[in-house]
């Protein structure tokens, strides 16, 4: 089987079938007719292409493809005149809630896809579609003894909406199947005609969890469409933020795992380290969660001596306490025979589903946009992207806890190139105009993409963002499959999806 | 077994009414009734927490409240599972459209009596999600609210301070 390039075959198209668009940034976008998108489907069917983001447009879809082999990036998008196109999703599955997702915010219907019923629409809209607030359809099982167990929206602890219907044998869960879209906001709506420096305020609350890193896509995607460059310390301090937020999340669930297998003492262990960290990005950057200090063009916070200084300490405390945490868990047979050969995500699974962060790196996948395509500073950093293969809940908290080794070693590096406040500037003013841009940023959870086309007037006309979650919740159900009921708190924060940042 | 459910779901429920209120003894209770809430609720406060369309920045800081820092059980304050167990509803987030019905039953599933506590910028009118098709409104739009927390989001001290100011509060006018 031949595995064509990616740029190869859009080049290889008759050019009738296809039309650059100029103006997109730093990808190539094309434009194909209908054959050309025909010619795509089947195509797909045997190119290992991952599909990393497909969404509407007025009266058009984009999707979003990367070739793993060559290591490229491409938007290929495709004119939907009747408000309707043929679907992704025979040949890549992970493209099907999002047809779903575009069918409800943008009417564009995919003709023949393998699943239309509405998703983030459930009939509460003024622009509702017809028919989305009947009772969800879920997908029936049958057999003698099978029961359901319906979960949610409102769940029995500190979390977000969802509605989870299990269907069991005894304790054994035969289909899990998840209903989300309770927390759609209309973000990309919002965004729409507002000036870049406003709109990033609302890419910072796609996730409250990964706000440095959805604002710092967000930014990336703005910068790409007008040609901005990124003051060099304002480029660092927005890596020292990033790697705060990841630091912070991986405590917080490694704690949280520990927690759901009934292990307190390494919940309060590793709360007491998030805080730790949560404070000394508080008092370096003036907020916790560093929300809104990413700007489109730069930051909006610098990094004095004190800060630096306590940055420092934090590195030094985290790196003792964490040794520690990791002798504990891995001294604990009762907690690793609830972790070891729970929840597998086989790898063939996450390769379809092109599934990033924790979740890809624990089956084989090492994808991190840090690596490839990267992005400054990390090109010129050392670091190394942990991967494992056996893809269990404990395959996952091995590479968080590693992934924070990591981080560590990223923030020593950025305060060593820092140096202290310069006169060089922290924000470069965004060029006049419009155009369209792109972005891939590792988040804690995996690759975040974002997608703008700014106005003439240099507001935003259309802006998207695809979060990591959109890849990772559908595999969630294949990991609880056979799995008991009991292990379903375990196996969902060792995933950790985000409801915010998929209902958008 | 299903005629007995059967019969049950039709049939009226078996509990009896309540009594007519004795007017002496309503008197009586009046003066009670502060000693009473107060001796009932004390200085302890179940907390129900309902995210209802949030980015999940308030979730985390109120997740803070039990790591060893805050630690908000040493006031009595805890967080429950069940909103038949809660006397306060603390709701994040923007209220969706799609989350609004949810929202709704949770607080008429709480046993009275019972208090509202709006956590966060977009839980008082929307915040910077206002105006969306897809946004109901800040909390009071959906349930009555008795708090307002500010903040974007409000950190653990904040909370601490608004939950407590709650718990006095609560204790005073307990009758």
């Amino acid at each position: 089987m031949t595995r064509p390039a990616l740029d190869d075959w859009i080049q290889g198209l008759p050019a009738s079938a296809r039309q650059a668009v100029p103006a997109h940034r730093p990808v190539p976008r094309h434009l194909l007719d209908a054959a050309g998108w025909a010619e795509l489907i089947a195509t797909l069917a045997t190119a290992d292409w991952e599909l990393f983001g497909l969404w509407g447009d007025e009266a058009a879809i984009h999707v979003a493809l990367h070739d793993p082999g060559a290591g490229t990036l491409a938007v290929l998008s495709r004119a939907c005149p009747d408000q309707s196109f043929p679907s992704l999703g025979h040949v890549r599955p992970s493209a099907i809630r999002l047809e779903r997702a575009a069918a409800d915010l943008y009417g564009l219907i995919s003709s023949d896809g393998p699943d239309r019923r509405p998703w983030l629409d459930h009939g509460k809209w003024p622009h509702s579609r017809l028919f989305a607030a009947a009772p969800y359809d879920f997908l029936p099982v049958d057999g003698a003894g099978v029961h359901q167990i319906p979960v949610g929206p409102v769940h029995a602890g500190i979390i977000e909406p969802g509605h989870f219907r299990f269907h069991c044998n005894g304790e054994t869960v035969v289909r899990l199947e998840a209903r989300l879209g309770y927390v759609h906001k209309g973000i990309e709506r919002l965004m729409a005609g507002r000036p870049p420096f406003e709109a990033i305020k609302l890419a910072g609350r796609l996730s409250g969890d990964s706000t440095v890193a959805c604002a710092l896509a967000f930014a990336r995607a703005v910068e790409a469409a007008v040609g901005a460059a990124v003051p060099p310390r304002a480029v660092l301090l927005r890596a020292v933020m990033a790697e705060l937020e990841r630091i912070a999340n991986h405590l917080g669930d490694v704690g949280a795992i520990a927690n759901d297998a009934a292990f307190a003492l390494l919940q309060a262990e590793c709360s007491a380290l998030r805080e730790l960290t949560l404070r000394a990005a508080g008092a370096s950057f003036g907020h916790r969660l560093m929300m809104d200090r990413i700007v489109p063009g730069g930051v909006d916070a610098d990094l004095d001596a004190p800060g630096a200084a306590g940055l420092d300490g934090l590195i030094d405390v985290l790196r003792a306490r964490l040794g520690r945490v990791v002798e504990v868990y891995d001294a604990k047979p009762s907690l690793l025979d609830r972790t070891m050969n729970t929840g597998i995500i086989a790898p063939e699974l996450v390769q379809r589903f092109a599934a990033g962060g924790y979740v890809g790196r624990a089956a084989s996948r090492g994808f991190d946009a840090r690596k490839s395509p990267g992005y400054p500073p990390y090109p010129e950093l050392a670091f190394e992207v942990p991967v494992r293969r056996y893809g269990d809940v404990h395959s996952r908290v091995t590479i968080r806890i590693e992934e924070i080794g990591q981080s560590l070693g990223l923030l020593r590096q950025l305060l060593d190139r820092l140096g202290e406040p310069g006169a060089d500037g922290l924000r470069a003013p965004l060029p006049a105009g419009g155009g369209e841009g792109l972005a891939l940023v590792e988040g804690f959870r995996g690759d975040i993409l974002a997608w703008v086309r700014l106005g003439g007037d240099g507001r935003v006309a259309r802006a998207h963002l695809r979060d990591p979650s959109w890849f990772q919740w559908p595999l969630l159900e294949a990991a609880i499959e056979n799995n008991i009921v009991a292990d379903f708190p375990l196996c969902n924060k060792s995933v950790n999806a985000s409801y915010s940042g998929h209902d958008l | 077994m299903w005629k007995l459910i059967a019969r049950n779901l039709l049939a009226r429920p078996l509990t009896e009414p309540a009594p007519p209120p004795d007017e002496a003894a309503l008197a009586a209770l009046a003066a009670d009734v502060d000693k009473a809430a107060r001796a009932r609720l004390g200085r302890s406060l179940s907390i129900r927490q309902v995210d209802a369309g949030s980015c999940n920045g308030c979730e985390l800081e109120i997740h803070a409240l039990n790591n060893p820092y805050y630690d908000i059980e040493r006031f009595g304050i805890r967080f429950v599972a069940s909103p038949r167990h809660a006397d306060v509803l603390l709701v994040t987030g923007p209220v969706t459209a799609n989350m609004a019905e949810a929202l709704k039953r949770t607080y008429d599933a709480m046993p009275d009596p019972k208090w509202v506590v709006a956590s966060g910028d977009c839980a008082r009118d929307g915040g910077i999600f206002a105006g969306s098709y897809a946004v109901v409104g800040g909390v009071d739009a959906t349930v009555p609210v008795d708090l307002h927390i500010r903040g974007c989001p409000p950190t653990p001290t904040q909370l601490l301070a608004g939950l407590l100011a709650l718990l006095r509060h609560v204790a005073r006018a307990g009758g």
